[in-house]
Order: structure tokens, then sequence, then C-alpha cells
């Protein structure tokens, strides 16, 4: 699309006032956004809709629209924040496709998400109607201009006064504009106004009775306007869910999983956009007497929780990519020295400083195989929010049961993204045990490795007849500096061998959709939810597709290649780079894939295919079907 | 609560150690080198002060000086270049019962762990850390570190260092929180030793530089010191070190110094002919990050529980009874 200038005002669509009775349109699911400069409330007032949704009883996915800057220039581009409401009469698993409507506050951060591609072709837009009026005759021009565009564009754009309407209730207009927008949103979707006041009350519980008071007005009025100027109606059915849900992002699952494994610490540095589970944690963890401490570097948190978990309480790191790669020398420590650790990696684009703020799967290839030396530890990739919680808690255990270090993988768009899920039923079986003060059994060595797993009892400060030097030199099984190579190997074989006594205990992971048939799709991490509904579609044209998504990538369950036989291609849908074979000297020889594909064609021998996107936003459904059926068509890819 | 004679005999009977309950393999260090009289002050230290072997833990990183942990029989952690302190301040952190040393080189501490050390001094957490400064890097085999003297020649340095040597003593006397700073020299083991025991009794960060020789790379750099006792500068106050008649004779060159005197503490840390001996700060009333980070409630099962479902109760969606008898209506 190339909106060129255009001197003369265009005239869109005023909002018309309706007939009082509208019908409402049954739909089965709907996206929405609202798209702001930063700083208008767009995000909460999305989340204030994805929650009394949820409480409605619909599937509900909100994905935040993000700049990279805290003020970026207002009415620009690439300023766009905001948020994207996907609301479903089922579960609903990612963030969808194409959006069906939006409310814009102004026709630039507008203009952004139409040149992302991220708006389905015709979809109504609600638009600020402020900047018609606007003093400055640029922005009257650049308006008219857009709103002109996007109406032969076949846009339905609706001008909304959206400042005029709440300017009469509130003296700063900016400030309200978000909860005006919710009360319109309730009304389009057909949701309860009673929740919505419930939600302010929510949500502005902390302030006084006047705050709550203005922005409930502020709701209603909004509502008021769309009953009476808009001309549409729907409603999307819901089904309650007889058990109790929570609503949280990814980030702050992250959070509530360290708090219910039991551990104690949490060591981190700032980082996008990992930073945030650190910040509910800091709020949260102290009243369950945790402690999270902000260290001086990256290197200095990983070490300081390697530090806690030697002394006995397994403590956890957080981080992103770049913050990451500052910690491998100490992760490679706790390998050697066999301490358990976890580590949070909640990924972003790279490299460098790359794209902090989006989404990308990365740093599956620097989790596994990051540090130096053979350093073999435990990758585990979340994926979903639910997940994320379930995986802080899995992975302490590991991490204690084998003394190992446990990687624990998210990304930007599990962070910030919000679902519901049953609310999790605490167990006392969650928390790690007290720590071992008991006298250490007479002739017991520190590194007692067992032949069969390679696993041993580690031995903790305070524990009579247990003391040794740790090192992180090669060492034999009392701790002593090796100087035999023929110590140095029984080392690496018995550190390596846990890794294969953990495989011996994981299940195969299931196949979503027939056991057998033309395409296999495998994944890992946040894309789940987006590839078991492109393959649902898939399904429905009568395709033989199915998927396979892995929890565990290292050890990587047994069962895997079986599977993968039965198919007739194998594909991995990835958010990172591969190599595009249309690229002129792009050949088999030379192709740099996926890195699960990387990870599968190494360990199986199959010729897995790779399809990724590093656009920095999540995958959509409907990209993997295009790709899925182009590649059904082709029979795989062209060499 | 009372407590028999008895039992505190029997008390006193397992806690008694030996020097021998303390030592760890046989130093690899080389013959003369001044990390041997580090060992033996700390192992004597030890056992005056009656630590409990299992609860003692020797925190170390890369360098000739982090191979102490080796030669002791306690817990001991001998880890990667630099992290010493944060590793250290993890271990205080989750267990404040143990007792914390640190042994650090001037290249673990003054140049690859720089961040940590002056960060450490800010945490102000309760260990001991004894700074092994022999001006050059040893396991290395002669590279300059941040304290060599200007102009010294090594490997990396053929025509002599450039740049002048950093003062270890006045960067930790310039950092917030600093509680505790002083300064040991191989050659005189005996205030060595009292210093250690201070720097041990203070609650806080107590760094200790220790001027050691390196008889392997820098075998003469200390050689004018030995033999003029005039040269060691002796820093004395009822507050601090007394010195016993024999020292009294040999080292004349006495000052009396109040370790409550920052200012003056920093005009000392700045001399280095003659080289100051002794305690030149020390302030018991800044607060440990440890105390002022751990919690006060005990963590029971229970406890989390209660705590888990307080934060969950505020994201739950609940099923709401009146709406759905109001729908079905």
């Amino acid at each position: 699309m190339n909106y060129t200038f255009d001197a003369q005002t265009a005239v869109g669509r005023q909002a018309a006032p309706s007939a009082s009775a509208k019908p409402a349109v049954t739909l089965a699911e709907h996206i929405v956004e609202v798209i702001s400069d930063s700083g208008e409330g767009a995000q909460r007032c999305g989340q204030s809709l994805g929650a009394i949704a949820a409480r409605m009883g619909n599937g509900v996915w909100t994905t935040e629209i993000i700049p990279a800057e805290i003020q970026p220039p207002a009415r620009s581009v690439a300023g766009a924040s905001g948020i994207r409401i996907r609301m479903g009469s089922r579960q609903v698993t990612n963030g969808g496709d194409e959006t069906d409507l939006v409310v814009a506050f102004n026709e630039q951060v507008l203009l952004g998400r139409v040149q992302a591609g991220e708006l389905k072709h015709g979809a109504t837009i609600l638009l600020e109607s402020m900047w018609r009026e606007h003093r400055d005759p640029k922005i009257v021009a650049s308006y008219a201009k857009v709103l002109r565009a996007l109406e032969n564009d076949g846009y339905r754009v609706i001008e909304a006064p959206l400042e005029r309407e709440c300017r009469t209730l509130v003296s700063d207009p900016r400030r309200g504009k978000n909860m005006f927008v919710l009360g319109i949103l309730c009304s389009i979707y057909s949701l309860e106004l009673k929740l919505g006041r419930e939600q302010i009350e929510r949500i502005f519980g902390k302030k006084d009775e006047q705050v709550i008071k203005s922005n409930q007005q502020l709701l209603e009025a909004g509502w008021q306007w769309a009953e009476q100027n808009l001309d549409f109606k729907f409603r999307i059915p819901a089904t309650r869910s007889a058990e109790p849900q929570i609503v949280v992002n990814g980030n702050t699952a992250i959070a509530l999983g360290v708090l219910a494994s039991g551990m104690e610490i949490c060591a981190m540095y700032p980082i996008t956009p990992a930073t945030s589970a650190s910040h509910y944690l800091s709020d949260v963890f102290e009243r369950v007497g945790g402690i999270v401490h902000q260290a001086e570097d990256e290197i200095a948190a990983c070490a300081f929780a390697i530090g806690a978990s030697y002394a006995g309480k397994c403590a956890v790191t957080i981080s992103s990519g770049p913050g990451i790669s500052l910690k491998q020398e100490a992760i490679g420590l706790a390998v050697m020295a066999e301490i358990p650790l976890v580590v949070v990696n909640v990924q972003r684009g790279g490299p460098s400083t790359g794209q902090p703020t989006k989404m990308e799967q990365g740093d599956l290839l620097q989790a596994c195989f990051g540090s130096h030396g053979d350093a073999p530890k435990v990758v585990l990739a979340a994926s979903g929010i639910e997940d994320c919680f379930y995986s802080i808690i899995t992975a302490r255990k590991i991490a204690e049961t084998f003394n190992m270090v446990v990687v624990v993988l998210s990304d930007a768009s599990l962070a910030t993204a919000q679902q519901p899920f049953p609310r999790p039923r605490f167990s006392a079986d969650w928390l790690a045990p007290p720590v071992d003060q008991s006298p250490v059994p007479d002739g017991a060595k520190p590194y007692d490795w067992d032949p069969v797993t390679g696993l041993m009892r580690r031995f903790v400060p305070g524990q009579p007849h247990g003391m040794h030097t740790l090192t992180g030199l090669a060492h034999d099984r009392l701790s002593h500096v090796a100087y035999d190579p023929a110590i140095n190997e029984e080392g690496l074989r018995h550190r390596s061998l846990k890794l294969a006594a953990l495989q011996k205990t994981l299940k195969t992971p299931p196949v979503f959709g027939a056991p057998e048939g033309d395409m296999l799709v495998v994944g890992w991490g946040s894309t789940k939810g987006a590839i078991e509904e492109a393959v649902g579609r898939l399904s429905a044209e009568g395709l033989k597709v199915s998927s396979l998504h892995l929890q565990f990538i290292q050890p990587m369950p047994s069962g895997v290649k079986e599977i993968m036989q039965r198919f007739k291609q194998v594909m991995t849908v990835e958010s990172n780079w591969s190599d595009r074979l249309e690229d002129e000297i792009i050949d088999a020889s030379n192709r740099r894939y996926s890195a699960l594909a990387m990870i599968l064609r190494a360990r199986t021998l199959v010729d897995v295919d790779c399809w990724s996107e590093a656009r920095g936003q999540p995958i959509k459904p409907g990209a993997i079907c295009e790709v899925v059926r182009e590649r059904l068509k082709t029979g795989g890819m062209k060499q | 609560m009372t407590t028999s004679s008895t039992h505190c005999l029997i008390r006193l009977h397992q806690e008694h150690h030996s020097l021998e309950d303390y030592q760890g393999g046989v130093p690899r260090w080389c013959s003369g080198c001044g990390d041997n009289a580090i060992l033996a002050a700390v192992q004597r230290l030890c056992r005056d002060e009656e630590l409990r072997p299992e609860k003692t833990m020797f925190v170390s990183g890369i360098g000739c000086s982090s191979r102490l942990p080796h030669y002791m029989k306690t817990y001991g952690f001998h880890g990667i270049h630099g992290r010493a302190f944060p590793v250290a301040e993890g271990v205080k952190m989750a267990r404040p019962d143990l007792h914390v040393f640190v042994n650090t080189g001037d290249g673990d501490c003054c140049s690859i762990g720089a961040a940590h050390w002056i960060h450490a001094i800010r945490y102000n957490m309760n260990m001991t850390v004894m700074l092994h400064d022999n001006h050059v890097y040893g396991l290395t085999k002669k590279q300059a570190s941040p304290t060599s003297p200007i102009g010294l020649k090594s490997n990396t340095t053929p025509r002599g260092s450039e740049l002048e040597a950093l003062n270890p003593l006045s960067v930790t006397l310039g950092v917030q929180n600093v509680s505790f700073v002083a300064q040991a020299v191989d050659w005189v083991p005996e205030v060595m030793y009292d210093i250690m025991s201070a720097a041990f009794r203070h609650r806080g960060f107590s760094f200790v530089r220790v001027i050691q020789r390196c008889p392997e790379f820098l075998p003469k750099m200390f050689e004018p010191w030995l033999h003029d006792p005039q040269k060691t500068l002796l820093l004395t106050h009822p507050d601090g070190l007394q010195l016993s008649a024999g020292l009294t004779k040999t080292y004349k060159n006495q000052q009396e110094h109040d370790p409550s005197n920052i200012d003056r503490a920093r005009e000392i840390a700045s001399l280095d002919d003659p080289i100051p001996v002794g305690i030149l700060y020390r302030n018991p009333k800044v607060p440990c990050y440890e105390d002022l980070r751990h919690p006060a409630q005990m963590r029971t099962p229970e406890f989390i529980r209660a705590g888990f479902e307080k934060e969950l109760d505020k994201v739950t969606v609940w099923p709401d009874e009146d709406l759905q008898t109001q729908r079905a209506a």
C-alpha cells in the first residue's frame, strides 16, 4: 500500500446514530486492537477487555504491541503502542491472524499497523477524529490523507470523537480515553457493563473512590456512545468454566512458578523482556520469605545464584539472550561442579542488542551448547503461558535431583501475552526439601558417581564429615584436581550420563492429529498454539498434516524419530533465522537450518526441512497454513 | 535456658580442634611464596576461633591465591576467575550461619573481578577477604597486574609497564559502605595474624590486603623493605593493633592511628614507602546486606502456600454463580 500525499481533505464515514435495538451478530471469534501513542493507556484498556471477556467465559489471548523506546515521538508510525485481544467462543491458544477491528488514537500509529500487514482486508477502524480539527494544518492534512487512503483500500473507517466526548467528563481526556474505549468495546462485543465496573474497581482499587467513580463514568459514557452511534454489535458466545481460572502473562507465570517451586533466591540483572518477571517477584517474593537480588551485572547474578545453590538452596537467575551469553562461563562452572541451577531465558531478537522488545526463538543452540567444552545441561521450552508456570517447578526438581543446570526457554511473545488457564492447585511436593545438614557417612566421596546414571549425592556446607573443596577444574571423586587424562574422561562421562538418565524418564510427546500422514510439523516453545491451530484448519481442508511439540529439547525424549518416519515430510516451524532457498547462492550444501531442524537432523538422520520467520512477531496460524499447503504441493523444499 | 556443666564440657570437647583439623592438601605453591604465610595465619585463626570445619567456607576465584581453599580441611569453593565475591555473597545470603572467607588475588579482584569488588564493598556482607597482592600474574607466568609498579618488565610489558599501579586500599576506602580495611605484609606474620583476627571479628565486609612476595617472578621486589624495618610503618591504637615487645624492638617506625578516622585512613592508604601495616579503617555500624534482606518469617510450606494462594486470588476469575443463574433466567 502506498499512501501518497493528497492535499484534499478526505471525509470519512461519520459515526451515525442508529436504531436503539441493534441485532448482535454472533461470531465464533474476533481480533481487536487498541493502538495509541505510548502512555495513553491502550494496554490497560486491552488487558481489561481481556479480563472481562475471560470472566464472561470467553477464550482470550492478549498480545502487547510495544515500541522500543519508553517515550517514542508522538504520532509516529514506529511509535505504535497498544494491544491485540483475540476473543473466542472456545479456548484461544495464540494471537491468531490479522485484526478484525481496530481502535486507533491517531492515524500515524494506525498506519504503522497497516504497513506491518496486521489488519484484515476490510477491517473496521474506529479512528479518533480530533485530528481533523487540529490547529496544525500539517496534522489535519496527514489525517485526511490517511483516512482517504484507508477508505480507498477498502477499510471501513468510523471517525469517533473520543477526546471530545471524554472532555465532558474529565479535565484531562488523554488520561481517561482508554476507559471510554473500554466502554465502546464492551458495547460492541455485548459484554456486561457490570463486569466492566468491577474491573475498574480492581485496577484502581488502591486509589481513592473518586478515581474509580470517574473511570466508571467514562466506561459508561463509552458504552452509551457506542450504543447510540454504531450500527453494529457482536456477540461471541461463551461457556463458563466451573473451575476458577487465572489470567496472567508468561512472565508472571514464571514468577508464580518460582514462588511455588520453593526456591528462595532469584538473582537477576535488568534486561528486556525478562525483567517484568523479576518485578513481580520483587513485589511478592518477600511475602513468602524469598529474596530477589539485583546484582551488579549478569555474571554476578549467575555466580550469586550458583553460590546460593551450592550452599543448599537451589536458586534461579532470569535473563534474556545477551545476559545469558554473559553467564555462560559461570554456567560451565555449575555444570563442571554439578551444582543445581535454574536459568530462565526470556528470548528476544538477536544477535547483539537486536530487537529487545520483540520475540524470537534464537537461543535454542546457545541454551543447548553454550559455555565451553562439553557442558551438558537440561533444556526445556515453555509452550504456553500455563507451561511457563509448571516448567519452573519441573526445572527446580530436575536441577536438584540431577545436580544439573536446567535452562527454561520462554520468549517475548509469552512474556506479555495473557490467557486464562485453570488455577493451579498448590502441592507441598512442589517445594524444595529442607537443607540436608546430616553427617556424611564415613568414607563417602563428594563425587561418588553412579556408574549407570552418573548421579551423585551432593554434600552441602554444614554437613559434618563432608568437607571438600569444590572446583571448576577437572576433578576426581574426592574433588581433588585431576592431573590424569583418565580422570578427566571419567568426569565427562558421568556428567553426560545424567542427561541419558533423565531421558529414560521422559515420555514420548503426543502427536497432534493423525499418527501418520503427508506432513509432520515440529515445533518448540511459544509457537504451539499457532501450529496446532494451523494443523486443525489444514486437517479440516482434508490435508494429512499433524504436529509434534517438544517441551524437552535436551535431553530429547525417545520415540521422536519413529514418529517422524511415519510422515512423508517433516518440517519445523520456528521463529528464528534459516537460509532462504530462493537466495541465489543458497543450496542444500550450505543452507543454514533453523535451530530445532539442525538438532533433529543431527539426532535422527531424518531429512527434516524447516520454515522460519524472524519478524519479531508471533507466527500466525494462517502463515503456517500457507507454507504447508505450498510444501505439500511442491513435494518439499526445492533443491 | 540453663545448660548443665557436663553438657558444656562435652560441647567444648567436641568443638575443640587442633591445627591439623584445618589442614587439607599439601600446598603446591612455590617455596618462599607469601601465600604460605597467609595459609598458616588463617589456619591458626580457625583453630583459635574454634570454627567448626563443616560450618566454615573458603571461596576463591582463579590464580595462585585461589588455590588456598584446597589446602584447608573446611568446605571450599574454587570457582572461576574474578567471580569469588558474587559466589561468596550467594553462599552468605543462603546460609548466614556459615563463616565465609574469600581468597582473591590482584588480578582476580582488581582486574577481571573489579566490578564485583566495588559492589561487594557496598553490600557489606559479613565475610573476611584476603587480597593476596603479589603485584604480578603468577599462574599464567608473569604478566603485569593492575597493582604492578610502573615500569615493571613482564611478558606482556617487555619494555616496562606504562601505567601507574592501582592502589587497592584507596579504592576500597573510596566506596560507600566500606566497613573494614587493613593491610598486612607477609614478612611480619605475627601482625598478619592479629589483623586477620580483627578482620574476622568485624561483622561486615572485612578487606585485608596482604602484600606478599612472588619468589618466582618478582624475587627482588620487596628486598629493600626486608632489609630495612624502618620502611614498614606499623599502625597502632587501643582500638587497633597492640604490638608485642619483640616487634616494637624491631619495627620502630610506628604511628598511632584511630581506625574510625576515615580521612586519615585515606591519607595513610596512599603511602607506598614506608608501607603502612595495620587496621586503617573500621566502622561496625554499617549494615550488612544479608541482615537488610533476610525475611523475619520462617519459611514453612504453610507460609509459602498462604502467600501463593493470596497472589493467585488477585488474578483469579472465579465462576460467578450469580451471573449464571441470571443468564439462565
